[in-house]
């Protein structure tokens, strides 16, 4: 083995040395379910933020444990700034610093813009990127101050693409790629990364939902080059890469896992 | 602790933080100009993040917007401890 290799294996072994933990929302289930287990398997403390279901989130955190990591189902919604700081606080204080922030937490409600109520608007935005804004910005400190940090956002293929009845949430994905840019233009010489991942259809609850209750699914799914949707577990692979320090070069990014969907 | 030493802690935790930032330390004065030190918003913001973990204080971006110098920021913070 050449002396790079040795180096690369030593850096890829010393992946999860830090001083600290990953935080991954909305990983009660689905995306970021897959993602927190696929993270603590890298061997980070994994803190699951969930908004309502506890059943779920516990459900994750023991399938972590079992699996020999260690995880802490921790209570917030992302959209209330107070929950979000106790969220960080309780998180810091059992597990460490967040030095791998999954913004994942993201909610759909889907309507023609011709019809589309204020309130659905808001709540989409609120969550899927004011949320993800929020978090960071708070995860950042720490993070510029270990000289390590990965911002990993799940967008979606949505947002770059047109999406019937989807405005809302096409405009916060579309928005948390271009805030991911910029925020790592910011932090680039911390050591810090900011990256986005754009799923297509990946075979998740909220997908199925999607696909069940309008032809919008259907469409989609034909439309997918790869011909089916993917896997939760196929985006983890991805986030998991993106948090290691095998991807400290890459920042501003937004990497597709959409069976080629976006090409 | 008397005021005086206050400002000594802080001046030199200040100047430890320049220093890690990449400052010239030939170059770091009390008034010495941030812009001279090559010393930017990040940093400044990264500086905050230390004052806070230090002393528990938060710097909002408004006050540190108008932070020029090296004594400038040792005065914001002293007024603030």
């Amino acid at each position: 083995m050449s002396t790079a290799e040795q180096q690369r294996v030593a850096s890829d072994a010393a992946a999860n040395a830090h001083e600290g933990c990953a935080l991954v929302t909305g990983a009660s289930r689905g995306i970021g379910s897959a993602i927190a287990r696929a993270l603590a398997a890298d061997g980070w403390p994994v803190a699951v933020n969930y908004r309502a279901d506890h059943d779920a989130a516990q459900e994750v955190v023991a399938r972590i444990d079992d699996a020999g990591g260690r995880a802490l189902a921790v209570r917030a919604d992302v959209t209330e700034q107070e929950q979000l700081e106790r969220l960080f606080a309780q998180v810091e204080g059992e597990l460490g610093r967040v030095l791998v922030l999954v913004n994942n937490a993201g909610v759909r409600a889907d309507d023609l813009a011709i019809s589309l109520t204020d309130s659905d608007w808001t709540r989409v935005i609120d969550t899927n990127l004011t949320g993800a804004f929020r978090a960071t910005r708070r995860a950042l400190g720490g993070m510029i101050r270990e000289r390590f940090g990965r911002v990993i956002n799940v967008a979606s293929v949505v947002g770059p693409r047109a999406n019937v009845g989807q405005s809302n949430y096409a405009a916060a994905k579309a928005g948390l790629i271009a805030m991911t840019k910029t925020i790592a233009v910011e932090v680039a010489r911390r050591g810090v990364t900011v990256n986005a991942i754009a799923p297509g259809l990946i075979d998740t609850d909220m997908t199925a939902q999607l696909a069940s209750s309008s032809k919008v699914g259907g469409e989609l799914l034909r439309a997918v080059p790869a011909r089916r949707a993917g896997r939760p577990d196929e985006v983890a692979a991805c986030a998991c890469f993106l948090a290691s320090e095998a991807a400290g070069y890459v920042t501003g990014s937004t990497l597709y896992v959409d069976g080629g969907l976006a090409a | 602790m008397s005021t005086a030493t206050s400002e000594e802690q802080i001046e030199k935790l200040v100047i430890e933080s320049l220093e890690t930032f990449g400052a010239d330390p030939d170059l770091i004065t009390r008034e010495a100009t941030f812009e001279a030190l090559d010393i930017d918003s990040l940093d400044l913001a990264e500086l905050s993040q230390i004052v806070h973990e230090s002393y528990g204080v938060e710097l909002k971006g408004s006050d540190v917007a108008e932070v020029k110098t090296v004594d400038d920021a040792v005065k914001l913070i002293a007024g603030r401890v």
